[in-house]
C-alpha cells in the first residue's frame, strides 16, 4: 500500500471510478479485532462511511437483495410462499438483506400504509457480534466503521448471533461460518458504493461518507415533513454509538412498526456481563482457586495415614479391641 | 448361637464396598466399573475446560490448537458435554444414596478448622463421604445440569432454532458462570484428592488402605468389618 | 410515451392508474422518485390494490377493475364543473369548438348507430359539419350547442362523485381528494403526468380507457409540455420497436397501415390516406404517407417496386377481416383452419387468454416452431406434468421444432424503450450452446424458401423471389446494415427540387432523416419513424451524450428518439398561441419572431406560425381530439362499459354486457361466467420479483419469489375460511387453478352500486410448469377470450372468480 488515500465516495450518488484501484483500505486500518488484546492502534483515520436507506422511497422490489446474491454469489434455496411476500422468509448465510413487509394501518388517517424495510447489518459503530466473538480476528471493524465477518477466522460458535442487537448474522450449515452484510467492503475498498446501492432504482438506498449521508437524510426528512409525516426522522441509534447503516423513517418515533426494528438496541446487559465481569470475575476465581491449592499444596502439611490408623484398621478387622465408636456428641 | 449380636454401624457402605484383612488392610472403594466412569467423565470435564475455557477468554484460545483449531474445538465441545453428562449421569445413580447430607455433616463442617489442620481426632467418626465430597457431588451434579441444559440451547449447529437470541443470551452467561464454577469445584476435588494422601489409589487401583479408612472413614470402615464378621459380606 | 423517462422528473404530479410503475417498471419509477424529490412532485395511485406503487405515494384511492372510465370522466366533470380547465390551450389546440353533425348522440351507455346483430355502430354520424370552405366549422365561442366541447359538457355530466362511487366503488372523498389534486394542474405552471401500463390496456375497452386520461390532459393543458404527456410504459425493452416496426397483422412499418382486400390497387389504397387538412393552413403531415408507403416498398422490393407496378403494391396482402391478431389466430387453430406456427420469443400458452383453449388450439396444428432462448411452455405444451399441465402427450401430433436463440445480452442492435429511444446495444456474452441469433433463423428459413420457390414455382412466387436481400452475409445480415436500411437512403441523386442543379444527397447515401424521403421510387426506407437513426453521421443510436441544457432531460445526445430525434411529441403545445412557454421556467420551445427556439426538435414546421399553425400536426384538424370521430369502434368519447364479466350490472344500461361493439367468437360465448356462479372480480398482474414468464428460469428471481399465489383481503378470507399461506382454489368459467393465499390489507372489499360489496381476487402471473421456480399454476387458466375493441389487446384485467381453500396440488382431498 501506498501511504495515499484513493478517492473515497462523497456523495450520495456519485458515479463510481472505472478503472481499477488499488484496494484503499486493509488489516491495517483496523480499529477492532475481535478476541484481540494487542491490536496496533491504526495510523490514520478513513473517512466514516455509511448506507443510508429510505424507506419513504423504497418500493420493495428486492432489486437489492438480488444484487447482493450476484455480487457475494450466495445460493439462497427456492423455497415457498408463505402468505407474505419476504422471500427468503428470514436472514439466512445464503441472504444477507431482505426486504420486510408491514402492512400498517396509520391510527392517526386510518389509511394503510405499506412499510418495507431492508434488513441487514447496521454495522455498529459499538459492534456486539464483534465484542462477543471468541475467535481472534473473525470479525473486525475498520477505522471507516466497517464491521466485516472474515470467515476464514470464524469458528461457527454463533456468539455472534447472541451478540448482535439486531439479529443479523447467520451460521452457515454448510460451512459452520457467520454470515452477514460485509456493507460490500470489497467494493468501498475499491471506490465503489455497496451492490444494493448500485442496483436500487429509486436510490432509496445511498452510499458515502457518513457525514454526508446525515445531510443527505437532513433533506429527505423535511421533504417527508412537508408531506405530512410529522415524525419523520433519521434512524442511527446511539444506544450502539450509532450505526453505519441508517434508516430515513416517515414514523421515527415508532421504528418498531418497521418489522420490529428495535426501538433503543444496545448490546445486551447479558451479554456485557458474560464477556465483562464474568470473564474477568470468572478468570479471578479460578485462578485464585488454582493457585491457593498449588500454594496450599507446596507450603501446607499433607494429610498423611499415620502408623497408628493402619494398626488400628487391622486391630478392628481382626476382632482385637480398637477405640471405641466417639460419641457423636464428643464433637458437638 | 445366642450371642448378641452388636449393632452394625451404618457408615453408607455400598456394594462392591469390602474389607480384607492384611497389613496393610485393604479396604475396596470404587469397583471398576466405577472407576471407568469416573475417569471417563473426569477426562471429559477436562477436555471441556481446556476447550471452554478457549473460547471463553481470548488469551486462552491458543487451548484450540489441542483440538486442532478453532471449528474443530467448536464442533468437539457440546459432544464431549454429552459424554461427560451421561458418563456422570451413569456415576450418579452409583453414588447418589451414600451423598445424601447426614447430621454429622454439619459436625464436620463446624470443624473445618479441624479439617483443614488435619485433626482428624477432633473431628466425628464418617461414613463412606464427608460433606466436602458431597458437597462436590452436589455442586458437579448441579452444574452439569445446568451447562448440559445450556449447552444444548446454545449448540449453533442442531439446536438454536429451538430458543430465541434473549433466551440463548441467558443460556450463554448461565453456561458461562456454570463453568467457572465446575471448574473450581473441580480444582477443590483435585486438590483435596491429592491433599488427602491415600486417596488417589481409590480411583486408580480401587482400593484404600485400612489405615486411611479409619482415618477418614471410620464408621465406614466399622460397617464393613462388622457386616464380614456377621457374614459373607460378598 | 409522449414524453420521456427522463421528462418524469420535470413533473407536479404523477397520476399512476391503469399501471404500476414501481412494480413493474421499477427502472423507470426512479423519475417519480426524482421529480418528488427536487420538484416535491405528489404521487396519486389509483388501483384496486394498494401496490407497491401505492407504497410510496401521496395519496392512494382504491377503484373496482374495469371502471377507470367512470373514475376519469368523472375527474373532467369535476373540473368542468369547476372551472379548472387550461382554457386557452383547450380552445386553441383541441377541438372543443369543433361542431358536431346532428345526428349524433348518446343515451342509454350507447352511441347513435348501434346495430345490436353485427355488435357494430354506424359511425357516419360521428363527425364534424363541414363548410362550404371544405373545412370543418368551429365555434371558437363553445356557444354552439353541438360544438364538441358542449357535448363532452354534457356527456360527463352524469359522473358525479356520487354515480363515481356506485360505479367504481371508490369512496367519494376519495375521489374527491383525487380530482382536486388533478384539477389544480390545470394552470399553466403546474403539470400532471399520467403514467400507465397494461391496467388500461387489457381491457375490452383498454383504448377507451387511455382516451378518457388523454382527453383529461388536453383540458388540463398538459400535453405537449415538460412533465406533463400520456405515458405508456411498455411491458419489454423493446415493444415499443414492435408497433414501431409493424410487427401486427394490421400494420405495415411505422404505423403506416395494410390494406384491406377492398383496396385492389394502390390508387384505391392512397384514396383514404390523402388526409387533407380540414382546417385551414393545417400541416397534416400524414399528407406525406405516399412517400413513406413508396420508400418502404423500395425497401423491401427493390428495382422490383416500379410505379408501372404500383411499388409492387399486389405483394401486400390483404386484410379481409380488421386484423390477424393473437386471438383470432388461435381461433383459427382451434377451429383447424390454421396449423402451422412459427412462435418466435412469445410464450402463448402462459400469455394469451383460456390457456385450456390455447392447449386445445396448439394440439391441433401440424407443426409448431419455437424460437427463444428458454425452455417455454408453449414449446413443451404436449408435456404431461401433472395437473399444472394436464395433457395426454399420446394425443397430441403437433410435431414441435424447438430452435434455441440468443438472448438480448448475447446480441447487438437497438431496443426502443417507452420513450421512443433507440438505444444502441453491444453483446455482453457469447451465446451459449446451439443457440442462434433470430436473424439467422429467420435468414435460414427465408433462403430456403426462396430456394424451394426458385425450384418449384407456386402460386405467386414473386414478392420471395424478389425480395430485396443486398447482405454482406445473406445467411446472417448484421444489425448495422439492417439499422442502414431501416434509415433509407437515396437510390439516385436527390436534387433540390428549387435548384436541380443541387445534390441534396448524393445516390447511395443515407438520407438525413424522413424530410428526405420521397414517392418517385428515389429513395428507399424501412421503417420511415426511424428515418435518422442511422444516417451519414453514424449511428446516432450509439450515441452516449449527457449533456441536458437547463436540465430538461432531454438529452439530446443521448442515441435517437424517433421521430427525427424529438423527445417530447406536440411540443410546440409547450408554449401558447404568441410561441411564449406556458411556464416559463419549464421552456421546451420558444417562437423567436421567425422560427422555433428551445431544447428540443420542434414538432412543428421550424418556421411554422404559432398563431396560425396548431401543433397536433399528425392530425387533419392541426389541433387534438376531445372527441374522437369515427375513429374508434366503440365511440367518440369513452363512456362507461363493463367487463364481460362483472360483479355488478351497467349502471347506465343493465342490459349492456362488457364492450358492446368488442368482438366475441361463438364458441367463447359459453365460456363467459356470471355473478352468481362467480361472484368475485379477478385482476390478474406482474411482480417486480419476476418479469413475465422468463425469470422464473432465474433462481434467483425464483428465489425471491418463489410459488404462484393469489391475495386476497381478510374479510374474503373469513368468509371463505382462508388462511395466509394456505392452498386455494380459484376457478372461472374457463377453468381451475391452486395458488397459496397471501391474505393482505392490501385488498380491501368496495361498497359499489347499491351496498353491493365487491371482493377482489388478485392473480400474479408469472408461475409455470418450467424454470427454476416452483412449478406453478398460471392466471391465464381463467382469464376470457375477449380483447380490446379497436385492438384486441386481451382483457386480463377484469373477469369473475370463485375461491375456497384446497389441498395441495397433487394432494386429493
Amino acid at each position: 500500500m501506498s501511504g495515499t488515500m484513493a478517492e473515497q465516495p462523497r456523495t450520495a450518488v456519485s458515479n463510481p471510478p472505472v478503472r481499477a484501484l488499488a484496494a484503499n483500505f486493509g488489516e491495517q486500518d483496523l480499529v477492532r479485532r475481535s478476541a484481540t488484546g494487542s491490536l496496533p492502534a491504526p495510523q490514520r483515520q478513513l473517512t466514516p462511511v455509511a448506507k443510508l436507506i429510505d424507506v419513504s422511497k423504497c418500493i420493495g422490489c428486492k432489486a437489492c437483495q438480488s444484487a447482493c446474491i450476484e455480487w457475494n454469489d450466495t445460493d439462497p434455496a427456492v423455497g415457498v410462499n408463505a402468505g407474505v411476500y419476504e422471500n427468503p422468509h428470514d436472514l439466512t448465510d445464503q441472504m444477507y438483506t431482505l426486504m420486510r413487509f408491514t402492512e400498517w394501518v396509520n391510527p392517526e388517517t386510518s389509511n394503510l400504509e405499506w412499510l418495507i424495510r431492508k434488513d441487514g447489518c447496521m454495522h455498529c459503530a459499538d459492534p456486539g457480534c464483534l465484542k462477543a466473538c471468541p475467535a481472534p480476528g473473525a470479525i473486525v471493524q475498520y477505522t471507516n466503521g466497517i464491521v466485516d465477518f472474515i470467515q476464514a477466522n470464524c469458528i461457527g460458535c454463533g456468539y455472534c448471533v447472541k451478540g448482535c442487537p439486531f439479529n443479523i448474522p447467520r451460521i452457515s450449515q454448510a460451512d459452520h461460518r457467520a454470515y452477514k452484510c460485509t456493507l460490500c467492503s470489497d467494493r468501498v475498498a475499491v471506490g465503489q458504493g455497496p451492490a444494493c446501492a448500485k442496483a436500487c432504482p429509486t436510490q432509496a438506498i445511498v452510499f458515502g461518507t457518513k457525514e454526508d449521508m446525515k445531510k443527505h437524510a437532513d433533506g429527505r426528512i423535511a421533504d417527508l415533513k412537508s408531506r405530512g409525516f410529522a415524525n419523520a426522522g433519521l434512524y442511527d441509534p446511539p444506544g450502539v454509538g450509532g450505526t453505519h447503516v441508517m434508516y430515513v423513517l416517515h414514523h421515527a418515533d415508532k421504528p418498531g412498526i418497521y418489522s420490529d426494528l428495535p426501538e433503543n438496541p444496545r448490546i445486551s446487559p447479558l451479554v456485557e456481563t458474560w464477556k465483562g465481569m464474568t470473564k474477568y470475575v470468572g478468570l479471578a476465581v479460578m485462578g485464585f482457586a488454582a493457585v491457593g491449592s498449588i500454594v496450599h499444596g507446596i507450603f501446607g502439611r499433607a494429610n498423611r495415614v499415620a502408623r497408628e490408623d493402619e494398626e488400628n484398621a487391622e486391630k478392628l478387622v481382626d476382632g482385637r479391641p480398637v477405640p471405641p465408636p466417639a460419641s457423636e456428641e464428643r464433637a458437638g | 448361637m445366642s450371642a448378641v449380636v452388636p449393632p452394625i454401624p451404618q457408615g453408607n457402605a455400598q456394594k462392591g464396598d469390602a474389607v480384607h484383612p492384611g497389613s496393610p488392610v485393604t479396604v475396596n472403594r470404587y469397583t471398576p466399573m466405577k472407576r471407568l466412569n469416573h475417569w471417563i467423565t473426569a477426562a471429559s470435564l477436562i477436555l471441556l475446560a481446556l476447550s471452554g475455557l478457549a473460547l471463553f477468554t481470548p488469551s486462552l484460545f491458543f487451548l484450540t490448537g489441542l483440538f486442532g483449531g478453532g471449528q474443530n474445538t467448536r464442533a468437539f465441545h457440546p459432544w464431549i458435554g454429552v459424554v461427560l453428562f451421561l458418563s456422570f449421569f451413569i456415576f450418579f445413580f452409583q453414588l447418589w444414596k451414600a451423598n445424601l447430607p447426614e447430621r454429622t455433616d454439619w459436625i464436620w463442617l463446624r470443624k473445618i478448622k479441624d479439617v483443614v489442620g488435619s485433626h482428624e481426632e477432633n473431628l466425628p467418626e464418617l461414613g463412606k463421604y464427608n460433606a466436602g465430597q458431597k458437597f462436590i457431588f452436589w455442586s458437579m451434579t448441579a452444574l452439569i445440569l445446568v451447562l448440559i441444559v445450556s449447552g444444548v440451547m446454545i449448540w449453533e449447529q442442531y439446536f438454536t432454532q429451538y430458543t430465541s437470541i434473549p433466551v440463548r443470551r441467558i443460556a450463554v452467561l448461565a453456561h458461562s458462570i456454570a463453568a467457572v464454577l465446575i471448574i473450581c469445584v473441580f480444582i477443590l476435588h483435585v486438590y483435596a484428592a491429592i491433599w488427602t494422601r491415600g486417596t488417589l489409589r481409590a480411583m486408580t487401583r480401587g482400593t484404600v488402605t485400612g489405615g486411611w479408612a479409619w482415618r477418614h472413614h471410620r464408621k465406614w470402615l466399622r460397617e464393613l468389618a462388622a457386616r464380614r464378621k456377621v457374614g459373607p459380606a460378598e | 410515451m409522449t414524453n420521456s423517462w427522463t421528462d418524469i422528473r420535470n413533473t407536479d404530479l404523477v397520476v399512476v392508474m391503469g399501471g404500476n410503475a414501481a412494480e413493474a417498471h421499477p427502472c423507470g419509477f426512479k423519475w417519480v422518485t426524482e421529480a418528488k424529490a427536487h420538484r416535491g412532485a405528489k404521487l396519486i395511485v389509483v388501483d384496486p390494490r394498494f401496490t407497491r406503487t401505492a407504497s410510496v405515494a401521496d395519496f392512494y384511492a382504491p377503484i373496482r377493475q374495469g371502471t377507470d372510465i367512470a373514475f376519469l370522466l368523472g375527474v373532467i366533470n369535476h373540473c368542468i364543473r369547476n372551472d379548472r380547465v387550461q382554457w386557452e390551450y383547450t380552445k386553441a389546440f383541441t377541438n372543443a369548438s369543433f361542431i358536431v353533425k346532428e345526428g349524433f348522440g348518446y343515451s342509454d351507455g350507447l352511441f347513435t348507430g348501434y346495430d345490436e346483430e353485427k355488435r357494430d355502430y354506424d359511425r357516419t354520424n360521428w363527425d364534424y359539419e363541414i363548410g362550404e370552405d371544405g373545412f370543418a366549422r368551429v365555434d371558437p365561442t363553445l356557444q354552439h350547442p353541438r360544438c364538441v366541447w358542449n357535448l363532452l359538457k354534457q356527456h360527463v355530466a352524469v359522473y358525479t362523485p356520487e354515480m363515481v362511487q356506485r360505479i367504481c366503488g371508490t369512496p367519494q372523498d376519495k375521489f374527491l381528494r383525487v380530482a382536486q389534486m388533478i384539477s389544480e394542474c390545470s394552470t399553466p405552471t403546474r403539470t400532471m403526468t399520467s403514467m400507465y401500463a397494461l391496467g388500461w390496456t387489457q381491457h375490452s375497452h383498454g383504448s377507451q380507457n387511455i382516451r378518457a386520461m388523454a382527453m383529461l390532459q388536453l383540458i388540463l393543458g398538459n400535453i405537449g409540455v415538460r412533465g406533463g404527456g400520456m405515458n405508456a410504459l411498455r411491458g419489454h425493452s423493446n415493444i415499443q420497436g414492435l408497433t414501431d416496426l409493424g410487427l401486427m397483422s394490421h400494420l405495415l412499418t411505422g404505423y403506416l397501415n395494410m390494406p384491406t382486400e377492398q383496396e385492389v390497387d394502390y390508387a384505391t389504397y392512397m384514396q383514404s390516406r390523402q388526409f387533407r387538412p380540414l382546417r385551414p393552413g393545417q400541416t397534416s403531415y400524414w399528407q406525406n404517407y405516399s412517400k413513406f408507403f413508396v420508400s418502404l416498398q423500395k425497401a423491401m422490393w427493390g428495382d422490383a417496386a416500379r410505379a408501372e407496378n404500383d411499388w409492387c403494391y399486389d405483394y401486400i396482402s390483404k386484410l379481409d377481416v380488421p386484423s390477424y391478431d393473437i386471438l383470432r389466430m388461435f381461433e383459427l387453430m382451434n377451429q383447424g383452419r390454421v396449423n402451422g406456427y412459427i412462435c418466435q420469443g412469445f410464450n402463448p400458452l402462459m400469455a394469451f387468454p383460456d390457456r385450456g383453449k390455447c392447449t386445445a388450439a396448439l394440439s391441433k396444428l401440424k407443426f409448431l416452431v419455437t424460437m427463444d432462448p428458454l425452455e417455454t411452455e408453449t414449446a413443451r405444451f404436449w408435456e404431461n406434468h401433472g395437473e399444472f399441465n394436464d395433457v395426454n402427450p399420446a394425443s397430441i401430433r403437433t410435431e414441435v421444432i424447438q430452435l434455441p436463440t440468443t438472448c438480448f445480452a448475447e446480441d447487438e442492435g437497438s431496443l426502443t424503450n417507452s420513450g421512443r429511444w433507440l438505444q444502441w446495444f453491444w453483446p455482453a456474452a457469447t451465446p451459449p450452446g446451439e443457440a442462434r441469433k433470430d436473424i439467422w433463423i429467420m435468414s435460414q428459413i427465408f433462403l430456403r424458401m426462396r430456394e424451394l420457390y426458385r425450384k418449384e414455382g407456386g402460386a405467386f412466387p414473386d414478392p420471395i423471389l424478389n425480395l430485396s436481400w443486398n447482405y454482406h452475409d445473406p445467411n446472417e445480415p448484421e444489425a448495422e446494415e439492417l439499422a442502414k436500411e431501416i434509415n433509407g437512403r437515396a437510390l439516385v441523386d436527390l436534387t433540390d427540387p428549387a435548384d436541380p442543379s443541387r445534390v441534396l444527397v448524393p445516390a447511395g447515401k443515407q438520407v438525413v432523416n424522413f424530410s428526405q424521403l420521397r414517392d418517385d421510387g428515389s429513395t428507399m426506407c424501412g421503417c420511415w419513424i426511424y428515418s435518422g437513426c442511422f444516417n451519414e453521421a453514424g449511428n446516432n443510436m450509439a450515441r452516449r451524450g449527457t449533456e441536458d441544457p437547463d436540465g430538461t432531460g432531454a438529452y439530446l445526445n443521448w442515441t435517437f428518439a424517433w421521430p427525427l430525434n424529438r423527445r417530447t411529441l406536440y411540443n410546440r403545445a409547450s408554449a401558447d398561441l404568441q410561441g411564449k412557454p406556458w411556464d416559463p421556467s419549464r421552456k421546451l420551445l420558444e417562437w423567436n419572431g421567425t422560427q422555433w427556439t428551445g431544447y428540443d426538435v420542434p414538432d412543428i414546421g421550424p418556421t411554422s406560425r404559432p398563431d396560425q399553425v396548431m401543433p397536433f400536426i399528425m392530425n387533419q384538424e392541426g389541433s387534438a381530439r376531445l372527441f374522437s370521430r369515427g375513429m374508434m369502434r366503440d365511440g367518440p368519447f369513452p363512456a362507461h362499459m363493463e367487463p364481460f364479466e362483472s360483479p355488478v350490472p351497467n349502471v347506465l344500461n343493465p342490459r349492456m354486457r362488457g364492450n358492446p361493439v368488442a368482438r366475441i367468437f361463438q364458441s367463447d360465448v359459453p365460456r363467459f361466467g356470471n355473478s352468481e356462479e362467480f361472484p368475485f372480480a379477478a385482476t390478474t398482474y406482474r411482480l417486480t420479483e419476476h418479469f413475465h414468464y422468463w425469470t422464473k428460469h432465474n433462481k434467483v428471481n425464483a428465489a425471491l419469489q418463489p410459488e404462484f399465489f393469489v391475495e386476497i383481503s381478510h374479510e374474503l378470507a373469513a368468509m371463505r375460511g382462508i388462511t395466509g399461506g394456505g392452498w386455494v382454489r380459484v376457478w372461472s368459467k374457463r377453468g381451475s387453478v391452486k395458488a397459496k393465499a397471501v391474505v393482505t390489507r392490501r385488498i380491501q372489499p368496495l361498497n359499489c352500486d347499491g351496498g353491493r360489496v365487491v371482493h377482489v381476487v388478485g392473480i400474479p402471473i408469472h408461475w409455470g410448469f418450467t424454470g427454476a421456480a416452483k412449478k406453478g399454476h398460471s392466471a391465464n387458466t381463467l382469464s376470457p377470450f375477449v380483447g380490446d375493441a379497436n385492438i384486441e389487446t386481451p382483457g386480463f384485467k377484469a373477469f369473475l372468480v370463485n375461491i375456497e381453500p384446497t389441498t395441495p396440488p397433487g394432494v386429493v382431498s
